[in-house]
């Protein structure tokens, strides 16, 4: 347990430093950690518009875990938020 | 019904409506939860609020988010008079104590989880006032750092 503890710390360090310098394509490279891992958010509130939005890119769309680094078990969660906040008019389906 | 039941009642109304019309409507539906023995928790009125996008005509309505616990019936009520109501243009019920209480025990989970390394580590499971941030929510800290190369030791 404490090696996994201090290995992740040592881990998300070098990720930071990482996280914005370009990859061989030119893109970049981003960091990879859930950020409701991160942030120890155990209930995604589907009310709580500005904890969605950064998963929502321009066309608003649902943004896939592959490029949030978001894990799966919350993205689930994340995914139901953002369809009940759909419903409820406070962020769109389709913007163009 | 052995458990009782959570919902999260979000419904909006039209721009036009006036106040005591969104007060008529609170009375009403807290009407009907009396009516089916429930309890209304909480009210929050968020007052008016542009939309994402248009609903029927309406580009802006009021939104209030009622916490109310009782039965499937009550709601099922609810949700029908919500949706022949001409004021409100659009409902939503959720049932939310199930996910609350699975949120509640991976905090749970992660609390015994951290007291258990800080015991492991020689602290006392809680985490001492004027102490560094170790397990701190917020961003890593040079605290963090020191307490890392102690536990390599």
């Amino acid at each position: 347990m404490k090696d996994e503890r201090s290995g992740r710390a040592g881990r998300d360090k070098d990720k930071k430093d990482k996280a914005d310098t370009p990859r061989r394509g030119g893109f970049f490279r981003r960091r990879r950690v859930c950020k409701f891992c991160a942030d120890k958010i155990d209930y995604i509130n589907y009310k709580d518009v500005r904890l969605l939005t950064p998963f929502l890119p321009e066309r608003g769309k649902i943004q896939p875990r592959r490029i949030s680094g978001t894990c799966a078990r919350h993205q689930r969660k994340l995914q139901v938020a953002i369809k009940r906040a759909r419903q409820l008019a406070l962020i769109p389906y389709v913007t163009d | 019904m052995s458990t009782p039941r959570q919902y999260e009642l979000v419904y909006i109304v039209t721009p036009e409506a006036s106040e005591q019309d969104v007060a008529d409507l609170h009375t009403q539906i807290e009407q009907i939860v009396q009516r089916f023995n429930g309890t209304l928790d909480k009210t929050e009125n968020w007052g008016r609020r542009k939309l994402a996008y248009e609903i029927g005509k309406h580009r802006e309505g009021t939104y209030v988010v009622e916490t109310i616990s009782g039965s499937g019936e009550l709601m099922k009520e609810i949700d029908r008079r919500l949706r022949v109501s001409d004021l409100v243009i659009r409902h939503m019920i959720v049932r939310v104590d199930e996910e609350l209480r699975v949120a509640e025990r991976t905090r749970a989970a992660r609390q015994e989880a951290t007291a258990r390394r800080r015991v492991a580590r020689g602290l006392p499971p809680e985490r001492q006032p004027g102490e560094e941030p170790a397990d701190s929510d917020t961003e890593m800290t040079e605290g963090e750092d020191i307490e890392g190369a102690e536990v390599q030791q």
